[in-house]
């Protein structure tokens, strides 16, 4: 009896050992930086590594706002993100709407174009994208940055799949009070699939914040850079000073971390919506 | 009455599906088709296209950085059962009712939703010379002397499939975790009653039963792979002497450092040629093995 409960405390022992390995595996990447960002003296690659900080201060976020616009990262950030999100629901909505509720010629149709989009070599697209923002002088414009990211095949039908789940009663309800589609998408629907909106919303959030590629090659002028590409033009400009741009990286990737944290749940959700 | 409501009908979708049809149209079908035209002309943003045939595709293949870089992005496709391998085993780790394990999945999940470019600072850091990661493998006695990990030219490209299988173990590792919960309990506890051991009910059960999921992941994962270049670019820009080229990273570099936009699309029909390809073959391979099972 002894022995097999000791067996079963040494395989739930093992099992936490191999959990909290590969947590530091994951995590410690930010902690060095954030140690890195935040210490006032020594060596940037003491040896052993400094996994504490040293004389803690906040002067290298001070000099990183004073020696790269970062205020102006942030505010684009922001900005591409907050629009990228607002144009990604609404055009991906207002395209699953139809798609899921109404009977009309070529619904296949369009719901093999969606689809055919999920198999198209979408990541050698940007050479080509760059000549169409170019040919429609959107390039260093915002709406450059956040054209091509506004629809989405997977968020289209996991905005249908959520328009799917409402009952049809309620829809014939509405129609028979004489609301019209735009009434019924706009001031019934919608906010019964709020949950779903909120999903679709923040992988987008996430994935607009993160982006770093795609604005530095529609934005040329640094200013106008969000935090992702602004920090590795701050790596090319102040490449020395690694505890600068520790800070720089703490500042990118605190805010989604703290917005992951807060909504984990909706990440799952995203998954299973992803797996249907 | 019913043919009115239909054509209303058909208005109403059209205006709905307007937009959404629109720019699809603009930003995923038009660049395949004209990527396609323009990979067989000279072209660049100042000058209109001219046709030159094969000539693009006869360049790049001369090209020693386009060779290098091909052969690195079939290289990558190693990291495919690697990467599957930890997702499935991890997502077993984190599929059991365990203090703090919604904490753990969550640490997991971190590197998915950090930017690449935030990656490839942090990860420079790590392979620094004197960075955290030769100090723990000196400490543990695996290597005897600090390795230049993205400055040694044989060893940068596995520094950076190390960074992408960091990057997108925790994605991988949430698919099969949702798999593995849809999987009813009832069935599981009916094994453990009939005395199938842990080992039998994975081989038996779950692995079955996630198979879909590890269908799809691995198609997923083939195609991230042929198409990594934005973890070479914050990691190594290619470097050390075009060690970590990759085929995609060369049109990228091609059509954006050079402005040999038509060249860099010659590199990246290539590579959507190899996707396309891997795709068939790995559906071709797996469909009678689903069939027959």
């Amino acid at each position: 009896m002894t022995s097999a409960r000791s067996a079963a405390i040494g395989k739930i022992a093992l099992q936490y050992f191999l959990l909290c390995l590969m947590a530091v595996l994951c995590v410690f990447p930010f902690w060095w930086t954030l140690v890195t960002a935040v210490s006032g003296s020594g060596e940037v690659f003491a040896y052993p590594p400094q996994i504490w900080p040293q004389d803690p201060t906040l002067a290298h976020f001070k000099e990183v706002f004073a020696v790269i616009p970062m205020a102006d990262f942030f505010r684009n950030s922001i900005l591409i993100t907050v629009l990228s999100v607002a144009g990604k629901l609404f055009f991906c909505a207002l395209a699953a709407y139809p798609l899921s509720r109404l009977r009309f010629t070529g619904r296949k149709l369009v719901l093999g174009i969606v689809l055919a989009t999920m198999v198209l070599p979408s990541e050698v697209n940007f050479l080509v994208n760059f000549i169409t923002i170019h040919s429609l002088h959107l390039d260093d414009s915002v709406f450059g940055v956040i054209a091509p990211n506004l629809v989405s095949a997977v968020s289209i039908f996991m905005l249908k799949q959520a328009f799917d789940e409402i009952p049809a009663d309620l829809i014939a309800a509405a129609r028979i009070d004489g609301a019209n589609d735009w009434r019924i998408f706009w001031h019934i629907m919608l906010p019964l699939i709020a949950p779903w909106l909120a999903t679709v919303g923040i992988l987008a959030a996430v994935e607009a914040w993160n982006d770093y590629l795609w604005p530095s090659i529609v934005l040329s002028k640094p200013e106008s850079l969000p935090l992702a590409a602004g920090i590795l033009y701050l790596r090319g400009t102040f490449g020395s000073n690694a505890r600068v741009i520790a800070a720089g990286t703490v500042l990118t990737v605190l805010p989604i971390l703290m917005a992951f944290l807060a909504s984990q749940r909706f990440f799952m959700r995203g998954m299973d919506g992803a797996v249907k | 009455m019913q043919k009115f409501s239909a054509e209303r009908n058909n208005w109403i979708a059209l205006v709905f599906l307007a937009p959404a049809l629109l720019l699809l149209a603009l930003f995923a079908f038009w660049p395949v088709l004209y990527g396609s035209y323009l990979s067989f002309t000279d072209y660049s943003l100042v000058k209109a296209p001219t046709w030159v045939g094969l000539q693009n595709f006869r360049d790049i293949f001369d090209n020693e950085m386009f060779l290098v870089g091909l052969k690195n992005s079939l290289l990558f496709l190693l990291m495919v059962p690697v990467v599957q391998i930890c997702a499935v085993s991890l997502a077993l780790l984190v599929n059991q009712q365990l203090p703090a394990i919604r904490w753990f999945r969550a640490a997991y999940y971190i590197p998915v939703v950090t930017s690449v470019s935030v990656v490839g600072i942090m990860w420079t850091y790590m392979f620094h010379e004197e960075g955290a990661i030769n100090y723990v493998l000196t400490q543990l006695h695996l290597i005897n002397a600090p390795i230049g990990w993205l400055s040694d030219d044989s060893i940068a490209i596995f520094a950076v499939m190390f960074v992408t299988l960091w990057r997108g173990l925790g994605w991988y590792m949430v698919m099969y975790l949702a798999a593995l919960q849809a999987i009813p309990s009832d069935v599981v506890e009916a094994a453990k009653l009939d005395g199938a051991n842990a080992w039998q009910r994975f081989w038996r059960i779950s692995l079955p039963m996630v198979k879909p999921s590890v269908l799809l992941c691995s198609v997923m994962s083939l195609l991230a792979a042929l198409k990594t270049f934005q973890e070479v670019d914050v990691l190594t820009q290619g470097g050390p002497m075009n060690a970590t080229f990759t085929a995609l990273y060369y049109a990228y570099d091609q059509g954006f450092k050079h402005l040999q936009l038509s060249r860099g699309l010659a590199a990246s029909m290539i590579v959507s040629l190899c996707c396309i390809a891997i795709a068939l073959l790995f559906f071709a391979v797996m469909r009678p093995a689903k069939e027959t099972q």
